[in-house]
């Protein structure tokens, strides 16, 4: 499969007339047609595509202005609103949805010129680490059909994988747009808390939940969050742009000198010896090229997965209670009364890992437990920012592996819950304390990529990306 | 270790307005008091002297006019989807039986 280009030279080619939009949708369907076996795509919106094409076609032909993303494809997680047909969160709840309004980051990504090409399966909510949770379908991994593409996001990162598109959109709560990088060999932003209006995405864990970016280069995934970043009246949890903006293309980053904190809680027993070895020659490259290599710990790190697994789940309790079958979404038409309408919508329109999480949150929210687990959760919460705030004081960055184990078999995790919440031991960190991290892809172990994962402190995204892109360069 | 009860179940799925099966309740019964009891490590972290967090960028109140906004959206389409409805309003069953 060829490579798309890098982004800006799609569009910067799509502004002279050099490549037709229309064009590079019939590629994509294309793609989508030829890799239907993976299993990535939920549903095609095929005639807006076009219809937009043309439009953007059209005015170029007339020496019209268009945007710096014009005619660019992209693949968003079905977890995102967009018009041209239905949104799902990969759910039996939204099977039949039509969103009445678009994410606000789609709105973004649209003033610029970019097509949305493709929904993107994902597990159903965005819960889980695998894609196995998709109340629809399993997607494959696009380096070995018999494992996972790693989750939630794994519709998008096979898609940019598999060339359907040069880059996807995806959210983060926990893990689960650098986790599915890291297992499909693509580059997967998570950026601060913060920084893109959630607005339009069905909301997972509010406190937590962030929108990313997934490209095959850090220079693509950059420019696509440039586009996306910034405050919305619509959702007054976003913070201000960096002044210099996140777009990296023209950002030379020296790493003579920086200073790198290898996280000792993340090279534990529990991360398997052919990931270590990939991370150790990624930290052995980067210390070749000048940048000061130190051990650091967060002692608290290890507490990381329980606070998640309090937090995440009552706040998906309160989040999915507005699914009760009475506006929009599933509802049982047999019911007699509300109390039962509620009930039944409920029990068929969720899957079981949704209903794990509602009632894991209830009880932890329940009068009587609230300050054993969600109080006690916030305040490790606070002892957490406060030791990587400490920790940052003398590093830059901190590096370590995305995933513990490279990609895992299908079907290998499943029937455990709480296996597979240790998929995302050591990405939820960076959630519970808001700072950016990144997945870059770091090679491969027994023919099974591996990931790279990069943290900087909160609101250093420019940062993080401009060494990001400088380790990529190593590696290439 | 937290081991849940049948009773302590279906308390929780009739608070998340859940109507489980018999064969859920079991299921549940056992998974739920795995993740309790994982989560429960945090009863050995010291936390004295520290308040919680809830959000993390340190915005507080976040305001604007209260002004009526012109949104992509208008009532007829947020009805939609509803699944009945009736002069622009939702239409819900009987409150009480």
């Amino acid at each position: 499969m060829d490579d798309w280009p890098a982004i800006a030279d799609i569009a910067g080619r799509v502004q002279k007339g050099e490549l037709k939009a229309v064009d590079l949708m019939k590629h994509s369907f294309d793609m989508i047609a030829r890799t239907k076996e993976f299993e990535a795509i939920i549903s095609v919106p095929e005639a807006r595509a076009m219809a937009r094409a043309k439009e953007i076609d059209a005015k170029v032909a007339k020496g019209g202005k268009v945007g710096r993303l014009a005619g660019v494809p992209f693949v968003a997680k079905d977890n995102f609103l967009t018009f041209g047909g239905k949104t799902t969160a990969a759910s039996h709840m939204l099977e039949n949805f039509e969103a009445p309004y678009q994410a606000t980051a789609v709105n973004k990504l649209e003033i610029e010129g970019a097509i949305c090409v493709a929904k993107a399966n994902l597990d159903a909510w965005a819960h889980g680490s695998s894609t196995e949770n998709s109340d629809f379908f399993v997607t494959k991994n696009p380096y070995d059909k018999t494992r996972v593409p790693g989750g939630s996001s794994g519709g998008s990162a096979t898609s940019v994988a598999l060339k359907i598109a040069p880059f996807a959109t995806g959210t983060d709560t926990g893990s689960s747009v650098r986790l599915p990088a890291a297992f499909c060999n693509v580059v997967g932003l998570k950026p601060t808390y913060g920084a893109v209006s959630r607005s339009g995405v069905v909301a997972m864990a509010s406190s937590l939940d962030v929108i990313g970016s997934l490209a095959g280069t850090v220079e693509d995934a950059a420019l696509v969050f440039d586009v996306m970043a910034g405050t919305d009246e619509l959702d007054s949890t976003t913070i201000e742009r960096d002044p210099k903006g996140y777009d990296i293309q023209s950002a030379t980053f020296d790493l003579r000198g920086s200073k790198i904190g290898v996280i000792k809680e993340y090279m534990g027993p529990e991360v398997e010896e052919t990931v270590k070895k990939q991370i150790n020659g990624a930290i052995k490259q980067l210390a070749e090229a000048g940048a000061q290599i130190s051990e650091v710990s967060i002692p608290s790190l290890p507490f990381s997965l329980a606070v998640y697994y309090i937090i995440c789940p009552a706040e998906v309790s309160s989040n999915l209670a507005r699914y009760d079958g009475q506006r929009y979404g599933l509802s049982a038409s047999d019911a007699k009364e509300l109390e039962d309408s509620y009930n039944l919508s409920r029990e068929r329109g969720f899957g079981a890992e949704a209903k794990r999480r509602i009632m894991i949150g209830s009880h932890v929210l329940s009068s009587g437990y609230y300050d054993a687990y969600y109080k006690k959760a916030q305040t490790v919460r606070t002892k957490l920012i406060n030791e990587y705030e400490a920790v940052f004081k003398n590093v830059d960055f901190l590096v370590g592996p995305v995933s513990p184990t490279p990609p895992f078999k299908i079907g290998a995790r499943a029937k455990d819950p709480l296996q597979m919440y240790l998929s995302d031991l050591l990405m939820v960190g960076s959630n519970i304390t808001g700072v950016p991290s990144i997945s870059v892809p770091a090679g491969f172990s027994n023919d099974l990529p591996v990931g790279l994962q990069i943290i900087a402190p909160m609101r250093a995204d420019r940062q993080l990306l401009s060494f990001a892109k400088a380790f990529e360069g190593l590696s290439k | 270790m937290s081991k849940l009860t049948r009773d302590a179940v279906l308390k929780l799925a009739h608070l998340s307005r859940l109507k489980l099966t018999d064969e859920e309740v079991e299921r549940f019964r056992q998974e739920l008091s795995e993740i309790l009891a994982y989560v429960e490590q945090l009863d050995k972290v010291d936390t004295k002297d520290l308040e919680p967090t809830y959000q993390v960028t340190g915005l507080k109140n976040v305001m604007r006019d209260d002004q009526p906004i012109d949104y992509q959206a208008q009532p007829k389409d947020l009805l939609k989807n509803a699944p009945a409805s009736e002069k622009g309003q939702f239409k819900v069953k009987r409150v009480l039986g």
